[in-house]
């Protein structure tokens, strides 16, 4: 199978929805990228043939229905998983930062290390020495506004902090590429609000590259640079949507401006139907 | 009509928010008179019937007697020796088996080979009584210290080695995805998330092999020793001296007891995020 026959079926499809993207040189590259699992006696298609291709300093957010592989994407982005065809490439800029860092869900935070520990740890691995960890430890922890709490256990936080150490973790081992796997799905609606907020001003003063997975639209346009949408299982890349809304963002107006309205409605059309096929169900 | 409702408020308020915390105070310090009381209503029942010779005193020493032999035994420092000896065997037996356990358990938690590798060797040897591997055990150490340090680290080993691997199997798996994506290194994984994930249930473990090198320590001690409290109680067998008897059997039971409040307080220490 040839690489351009792919490109082009891809591009006659519903490829670029929305103005196109300035051509920034891409940071990470997805090429013919295929997972199965093992399942019983057979296999199960997680992931068909993905194309994607994300440019430095983008904010890329991928959507899809519950169990369409978009974990598992970004997991292999992260080197967690191997994939099982294809290639996935992450430009390093040669500054020797880690190429990735990935901000997991809540229940990742070490229970035994205290929140600075835990914010510390990926310096520590890479043997950073103490007294300079402390020193960006405290700043990444003024930064999510935990100051304060650095000899906290975990079990003393809420769900809310608890999902700031983790952002903290990953922001303080200063990777070029953020990698987010829902982070925020398990936070009750308020402190969400609070948390995207918090993030949309971090990254927008840091500019990293972050691949954003969700399965809440409204969450992916309202961060996004672009939103990608994948189809139901076996995962595949149905369509993209770029987010020309300006920056900064602000979570409360956004929320209330017609164009992210019209963007979510785009983006729902979209995803729709996958969902329907992932229930076997249909909807008027 | 007014005067009721307020007479009504005035009553059903202070004593509900005082009553509560006392009611339920009285009940705990009740149970606790309770719990106090009964293991001394026993002795007292226990005095009285070898009293009135309903209890063979041959067999049942009264309690103020077996009291007697406990104080000019720690007084002859006879006891106090004893007591010693016994827990510096149990000790150096304690620390071989719990670190070699704590180290192999956590490589066979960790890897799937050392697993395969070290599962049907310890599913073949654990069974097996430890008292049944004693005599092969001074055969092969001899008659001395060594034996006994021994023995008790078997016993302990198998314990804590199996709670151990156990206990790393049973850490989530988002925290070594949490280790690799943030570069730990093999020996980073076993310190930094095998170890304390798997802390508790190590615990577990090396508080059953603590109870196991009590017993051991006494089998060894009946068997091939000239002094701890197997010694002291197999003697006194031999001697037919009840009462001494008795008295091994209280110390035994109060070390249990006092080593295991020990370990509590060791546990909180060492586990602070524990709730």
């Amino acid at each position: 199978m040839s690489a351009s026959l792919q490109k082009s079926e891809l591009q006659t499809g519903e490829r670029i929805v929305g103005p196109p993207r300035p051509l920034l040189k891409a940071k990470i590259t997805v090429r013919h990228l295929r997972k199965t699992f093992p399942l019983g006696s057979g296999t199960l298609k997680a992931l068909h043939d993905i194309e994607l291709s994300i440019a430095g300093g983008e904010f890329c957010c991928i959507v899809g229905p519950s169990g369409c592989g978009k974990t598992t994407l970004l997991r292999i982005l992260a080197g967690l998983e191997e994939p099982t065809a294809g290639e996935v490439e992450i430009e390093p800029s040669g500054s020797g930062r880690p190429l990735n860092s990935m901000v997991f869900q809540e229940q990742s935070v070490f229970p035994w290390l205290t929140v600075e520990g835990n914010v510390g740890y990926g310096l520590r691995m890479r043997r950073v020495p103490r007294q300079r960890r402390r020193q960006i430890v405290r700043s990444y922890l003024a930064m999510v506004g935990l100051e304060g709490f650095a000899t906290a256990y975990p079990y003393q936080l809420s769900g809310g902090m608890k999902q700031r150490v983790v952002v903290a973790r990953a922001l303080a081992n200063d990777p070029e590429v953020l990698l987010m796997d829902e982070p925020f799905v398990s936070l009750d609606e308020q402190t969400k609000i609070v948390l995207q907020g918090e993030l949309l001003r971090i990254w927008e003063s840091a500019r990293k590259t972050v691949v954003f997975i969700t399965h809440s639209i409204d969450e992916a346009v309202l961060l996004g640079d672009r939103v990608v949408v994948m189809t139901a299982r076996p995962g595949r890349i149905k369509a993209e949507v770029a987010i020309p809304l300006p920056r900064p963002r602000s979570v409360y107006e956004l929320k209330s401006s017609p164009e992210y309205g019209l963007l979510v409605g785009q983006v729902w059309s979209l995803l729709r139907d996958e969902v329907l096929v992932k229930d076997g169900a249909r909807m008027p | 009509m007014s005067i009721e409702q307020g007479e009504a408020i005035r009553i059903s308020n202070p004593p509900e928010s005082g009553e509560q915390p006392r009611s339920l105070g009285a009940g705990l310090t009740r149970e606790r008179v309770v719990s106090i009381l009964s293991p001394l209503a026993l002795l007292l029942l226990w005095e009285g019937l070898v009293r009135t010779r309903v209890l063979d005193v041959r067999f049942f020493p009264a309690p103020s007697q077996v009291l007697g032999t406990l104080v000019s035994l720690n007084l002859s420092g006879e006891l106090p020796q004893d007591v010693l000896i016994s827990l510096s065997r149990i000790a150096a037996g304690f620390a071989l088996g719990a670190g070699a356990g704590i180290a192999l358990g956590l490589m066979m938690g960790v890897s799937r080979v050392i697993r395969a590798a070290v599962n049907p060797l310890v599913g073949t040897i654990y069974p097996i009584p430890k008292i049944a591997i004693l005599p092969l055990v001074m055969l092969i150490f001899g008659l001395g210290e060594p034996s006994k340090y021994v023995i008790v680290a078997i016993g302990v080993f198998f314990l804590v080695l199996l709670n151990t691997a156990a206990g790393v199997m049973n850490i989530e798996k988002i925290y070594l995805d949490v280790g690799r994506n943030f570069g730990a290194r093999r020996s980073d994984v076993l310190l930094t998330i095998a170890l304390p994930g798997a802390l508790p249930f190590i615990f577990t473990g090396l508080r059953l092999g603590w109870g196991t090198g009590l017993l051991l320590i006494v089998a060894a001690e009946f068997i091939s020793a000239r002094s701890g409290i197997g010694y002291l109680i197999w003697t006194s067998w031999q001697t037919f001296a009840v009462e001494e008897m008795y008295v091994g059997l209280i110390t035994i039971s109060a070390l249990g007891l006092i080593s295991f409040a020990l370990f509590d307080v060791l546990e909180r220490w060492l586990i602070p995020w524990k709730t």
